[in-house]
């Protein structure tokens, strides 16, 4: 004991460590998002900006209007779908949980998708609405199915069951849009998941769910790591295991919702972030979850940056991105024989 | 006398299924004439039964009538071949994959075949700007190469179902993804004319969609009942199987190929048309109940949802033709969560 004691120690050190040197990135990556894009800004004015803003510069309006406001929306959208995705993946003791692979971004399309065919919205504010429920109602059924019968929701039922439900609702929004030429001009541009065009408003709207979800998360650590144990022995150091589950599985929702409504469906930063994380931490659920929160923007900003720069003078959608990345990671996962237990 | 009495009862359960399958294959051919008939006699311009078996008869007999033979010989007859044809290979498509894989769910249009045609055919749309055949054409490449990636990506000394499920879901992904960036990038009518093409329909059916299937069908359909005995030693598991003495990986390949096979000419045919490979074999063996078979059944039973859907598409609004894959999809969804929520009560979900 006395010789673990200071090794374990030392672990937790290196980690708090790696924390503050991933937040140092987070920070360095931010302002690289403020300077890169169609019109590049160099830091100093980007800094100026910030301190003394000029109402006359275009520079200084730029940065205000776009790259704020899509940077801080890119900070947050990528702390919740890596922490969504980590507690997602730790309550069902999933390895393949994902908000993408749930139905969850399939149930905002259609509730968006109505939104404005049926009620002709076209502004991204009450998208948010939209989207945040209809991905919560989505994911309420996705593992309300999965998890019937005696096994409860395994991995592959729960990965089975939402895509066939992303298949079936997206089949639905197929019938919509094609009826209504109006309402497909609209959905093409959010569907494909984007920091781009988004104000302030927009993060405004958003915060309050995005902050809660990620305060709520950070508290479930705790009870991921006792679920992690498995049920039985979760329920025999006196954890109620149904609350648990009930608890994150809200966190996740309302994360993953918020994240969704402000950015669109982004697809695999929730599935591949959290295994990034556990591989530099071990399986602590205190670390993996900072570690997850931190990883995913960097990961999505990243992306985002790429984006920008990869075809100009356009730009590619955060959203195709990730994916790009994303699912050959989830293939290299899937070939890893060790997937199953979490 | 008791081995006597218990081998005649053996017999006896084995009559009694035999039976079933016979009533049930009878039952599902009565209701594709049916639909034959109604899908011939159903449309805006009314023409008389007797006119239409006349019509059919024509090139036997000469007969001419210009306007009868127009509508029943060039609108209403190759529509419903097609959809015959369609709901045969998705039918058999989605039975042979949901049995090759141990898992009701693993139809084409889930694991990511049916995304590989529509990406590839999208591509061929709005990035070359190639039409008709064209299209077809690239769909057909489309499915065939996204099942070998498939394939070759869950094979790791082996392939297993679930490996293969899960890649196919990410390779679906990919798929999407590219199929949004390309609708952000073109034109909104030319995004929505490739839209029309995923949804999939039978409206402008004609002799160019019907023959590259009919000549692929000629080919498969053989293949698939040669292939199909082989499949009912696979299903009691690789290990099983090699005892038996069948060499597991051939044969998983070539049932695969051949499944791909059925999607990929029905997709070129009339678009990646929901639902329909993974409804048939469900369908199928709730008929059958635990009789054996379920091959020629699904494929029965994908025919008639294909042509009861596309009479639902042609007719549900008055003033408007729906694409057939509206009405698959919608019906298709309730289905589906209907068989979910029931399979996953019976612990038999996954």
């Amino acid at each position: 004991m006395e010789a673990v004691r200071p090794t374990a120690m030392r672990f937790q050190a290196t980690l708090a460590l790696g924390l503050a040197g991933l937040a140092v990135v987070v920070a360095a990556i931010a302002l690289l998002s403020m300077t890169v894009g169609a019109r590049a800004i160099p830091l100093d004015m980007v800094w100026a900006a910030l301190t003394a803003f000029d109402p006359n510069s275009t520079d200084h309006r730029i940065i205000w209007d776009l790259r704020l406001p899509r940077t801080l929306i890119g900070l947050l959208v990528g702390a919740a779908l890596g922490l969504s995705g980590a507690v997602l993946q730790g309550a069902t003791r999933n390895p393949l949980a994902d908000t993408s692979i749930l139905g969850i971004h399939a149930g905002a399309a259609v509730f968006v998708v109505m939104g404005i065919s049926l009620f002709g919205i076209t502004r991204l504010s009450i998208y948010v609405w939209l989207a945040f429920l209809g991905a919560g109602v989505a994911m309420f059924v996705v593992y309300g199915i999965a998890s019937m019968g005696r096994e409860g929701a395994t991995p592959v039922k729960l990965a089975l069951v939402g895509a066939a439900m992303t298949a079936a609702l997206t089949s639905i929004v197929s019938a919509v849009l094609l009826m209504s030429p109006t309402t497909f001009d609209q959905l093409r541009f959010w569907q494909v998941g984007s920091l781009a065009g988004r104000d302030m408003a927009v993060l405004v709207q958003v915060l309050p769910f995005l902050l809660a979800g990620i305060v709520l998360a950070l508290a479930t650590a705790r009870m991921l790591d006792g679920l992690s144990l498995g049920e039985d022995v979760a329920r025999s150091l006196g954890q109620n295991v149904a609350v648990s589950r009930a608890v994150a599985s809200l966190a996740a929702v309302i994360l993953a919702g918020s994240a969704t409504a402000a950015a669109g469906p982004i697809a695999f930063v929730g599935l591949t972030v959290p295994h990034v994380a556990r591989a530099i931490t071990g399986p602590n659920y205190r670390w993996i979850l900072p570690y997850s929160m931190l990883l995913a923007p960097i990961l999505l900003l990243g992306a985002d940056i790429i984006g920008r720069i990869v075809a100009p003078p356009g730009e590619v959608q955060v959203g195709i991105v990730t994916a790009a990345i994303g699912a050959p990671f989830f293939i290299a996962l899937v070939r890893r024989r060790k997937l199953a237990t979490l | 006398m008791t081995t006597l009495a218990e081998a005649s009862g053996i017999s006896a359960i084995r009559q009694s299924l035999a039976a079933r399958r016979r009533r049930v294959t009878i039952l599902l051919l009565a209701a594709l004439l049916a639909a034959i008939a109604a899908s011939l006699y159903l449309g805006d311009y009314p023409v008389a039964p007797d006119a239409i078996v006349r019509s059919l008869l024509s090139p036997l007999t000469g007969e001419i009538n210009r306007g009868v033979d127009f509508i029943v010989l060039n609108v209403r007859l190759p529509r419903t071949t097609l959809a015959i044809l369609t709901g045969v290979a998705f039918g058999l498509s989605g039975a042979i994959f949901q049995t090759l894989l141990r898992n009701p769910l693993a139809s084409p249009d889930i694991i990511g075949i049916s995304h590989g045609a529509s990406a590839a055919a999208v591509i061929c749309m709005l990035v070359f700007g190639i039409t008709g055949l064209g299209v077809s054409m690239g769909a057909l490449a489309g499915a065939m190469l996204t099942a070998f990636a498939i394939y070759a990506l869950a094979w790791r000394g082996g392939v297993t179902p679930y490996r293969v499920v899960l890649v196919g879901i990410a390779i679906a992904a990919i798929m999407g993804a590219v199929i949004s960036y390309l609708f952000t990038r073109a034109r909104l009518q030319e995004a929505q004319e490739a839209l029309a093409w995923l949804v999939g329909s039978l409206n402008a059916a004609n002799l160019n969609d019907i023959l590259p299937l009919a000549g692929a069908l000629v080919v498969l359909v053989p293949a698939t009942v040669y292939l199909v005995r082989s499949l009912d030693v696979l299903q009691l598991g690789d290990d099983a199987a090699i005892a038996l003495g069948n060499r597991v990986e051939p044969t998983k390949l070539a049932l695969i190929v051949v499944a791909v096979a059925h999607a990929a000419f029905a997709t070129a045919a009339a678009g990646p048309v929901a639902f329909v490979a993974f409804v048939a074999g469900p369908i199928a063996r709730a008929l059958l109940a635990g009789a054996g078979g379920g091959f020629l059944q699904s494929a029965l039973v994908g025919a008639i949802v294909m042509l009861g859907s596309d009479m639902v598409a042609q007719h549900a609004l008055p003033a408007t033709q729906l694409p057939v894959g509206v009405v698959t999809g919608i019906f298709g969804a309730g289905f589906l969560l209907w068989f979910l929520a029931s399979a996953n009560r019976q612990g038999r979900g996954g």
